[in-house]
């Protein structure tokens, strides 16, 4: 799972892809996630991360996580898992 | 160290151009607390869902409406319409605040009775009043509001069997420039049927004629049709003195203001643009003062409002179970409450407000209900923060009708807990159990 190349993102949280002219705003902890899939690391390494700075039991995670990620592939952020 | 506050990650598409649809007060500020008490503790003592009233706003607003008239017209009677909400706090402290009963069964005429109302003090309306009911009224000296011929000689043939003299006022129906018109209930003014029943009353001689009532409709959203409606009963009486040199005591304007929710398809919230009590009162008062009346011959001006009494001292409390995509990536909120307990959804966009403080971040969302069919539909469409399994929440403006409409489907009926002006909670209401169902239950023998 890799984040498209052109795709820009700002530290306020702000996404824009140039090949559809699409703009997206993220929440902190949407910027993180994103961060983290942009430097390739996994579910399990994400989720250790996040388990250990908030309060949130893994499965509850887990579900946001996946919808995040449905969500950043329905927008064609994100390829198709290769 | 202690961990953050948890919020789902979210991405949100931006919308160009036009300020969407659901861009108006995305960032409702919490409902924390109702009456000084938190809304967590609420839900962790009574259970959720749970209906909370505030009898503070009960009584402001009641003050609020009565302010309206009275500074206007020298002779106001509110009479609390029972089916709006008939549970009995609510309907003492109406009571206790000066208001009549105004009741259209033979349960609703028990329980104003019960709660302490004099016979004299209570409006029977509605097309079925049954002849023990009205032998009772009678005998009480209650007001009967008649409905239809059927049930005029009704009450002249019990005339015969009690010897007394029932206090009547007839329902008129009438066009006041707004669709729908109600012409279902009472005599029409237009074609005469409304004259053809006063003819009968006064000519009959055992009945006395004290009013003249109409109730053109719920939630009206323009005061001129008061205006209209009360100068056309201000014709009637004007006429009956006239004729038969017979004061009518009344005029009752019956109820139909509108509360301070959004009705469906309305863009701006109604809390901004609905009529005031002023408004009403204004069209109301002016048309009657308007009129031949003299001063000192000016009937008495009876309210039954009902929902713009008691909407806003009304909150359904409860909690998130799920939240959820639709495949076209909707997102969607599950939640504890379905239209079995607020079958107002249908007509109302209801405030929904978080309990808590969130950040800044919302998403479109549809609030669904618990009930497993597709109509059970709080919110269509509402800008929501980032609720998680089991937040609470809280909507507005249900005191009136949900507390008599609800229905025991699917789930029990919850407890309505009412807070008093010192900020401390009562049950009024127990939420109903298994046994409560099951005791009505009987099987037969070949099923056991
Ligand atoms: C005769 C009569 N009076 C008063 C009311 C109260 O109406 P609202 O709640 O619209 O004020 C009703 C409601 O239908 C009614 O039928």
């Amino acid at each position: 799972m890799k984040l498209k190349e052109n795709i820009a993102i700002s530290d306020s949280g702000y996404l824009f892809n140039p090949s559809t002219g699409e703009s997206f705003v993220l929440n902190p902890l949407g910027m993180e996630v994103l961060q983290f899939v942009k430097k390739g690391k996994s579910f399990e390494e994400i989720s250790k991360e996040v388990l250990t700075r908030y309060s949130v039991d893994s499965i509850t995670f887990e579900k946001d996580y996946q919808d995040f990620i449905h969500q950043l592939r329905q927008y064609l952020l994100i390829g198709s898992d290769e | 160290m202690e961990k953050q506050r948890y919020e789902r990650p979210i991405l949100k598409k931006l919308e160009m151009g036009m300020p969407g649809k659901f861009g108006v007060a995305a960032n409702l500020p919490p409902t924390t607390h109702i009456d000084g008490i938190s809304v967590d503790s609420l839900v962790e003592t009574y259970g959720s869902p749970v209906f909370i009233l505030s009898e503070k706003t009960i009584r402001s607003v009641f003050k609020r409406a009565k302010k309206a008239f009275t500074t206007r017209y020298p002779k106001v009677q509110f009479a609390w319409s029972y089916k709006t909400n008939y549970l009995n706090a609510v309907c003492r402290i109406y009571h206790q605040e000066g208001s009549w009963a105004e009741v259209v069964s033979g349960f609703e005429y028990d329980k104003a009775i019960a709660n302490g109302v004099q016979g004299q003090h209570i409006i029977f309306n509605g097309p079925d009043k049954s002849a023990i009911y009205l032998e009772k009224a009678i005998r009480n000296d209650s007001i009967l509001h008649i409905d239809h011929l059927d049930e005029l000689y009704t009450i002249i043939e019990l005339t015969e069997k009690l010897a007394k003299k029932p206090k009547v006022a007839i329902r008129v129906n009438m066009d006041t420039g707004i669709q729908p018109m109600w012409d279902r209930f009472g005599f029409n003014y237009e074609n005469g049927q409304a004259w053809d029943a006063l003819n009968k009353i006064m000519h009959s001689g055992k009945l006395d004629l004290v009013g003249l009532h109409t109730h053109i409709g719920t939630f009206i959203m323009s005061p001129q049709a008061y205006g209209v409606a009360a100068q056309k009963l201000a014709d009637l009486a004007i006429g009956i003195r006239q004729k038969y040199n017979h004061t009518i005591k009344y005029i009752d304007m019956g109820g139909g203001f509108a509360s301070a929710n959004t009705l469906k398809g309305f863009y701006y919230p109604g809390s901004d643009t609905n009529p005031t009590f002023d408004d009403y009162a204004e069209a109301i008062t002016s048309a009657l003062l308007n009129t031949q009346f003299t001063p000192d011959n000016l009937p008495l001006l009876i309210l039954e409002t009902g929902r713009a009494l008691i909407d806003e001292a009304g909150y359904l409390l409860g909690t998130v179970i799920a939240n959820k995509r639709l495949s076209t990536g909707k997102r969607t909120t599950i939640v504890d409450i379905g239209i079995n307990l607020l079958f107002t959804s249908f007509w109302y966009e209801h405030k929904l407000t978080p309990a808590r403080h969130y950040s800044q971040y919302t998403e479109a969302t549809t609030v669904y209900g618990p009930l497993c069919m597709n109509i059970d539909v709080i919110r269509e469409n509402v800008n929501l923060p980032l609720l998680n399994k089991g937040d609470h929440f809280v909507i507005h403006h249900v005191g009136a009708y949900n507390m008599t409409q609800w229905m025991q489907f699917i789930t029990l009926r919850p407890k309505i807990v009412l807070i008093d002006q010192d900020g401390t909670a009562h049950v009024i209401r127990e939420n109903e159990t298994m046994d409560n169902v099951m005791n009505m239950e009987h099987l037969p023998a070949h099923l056991k």
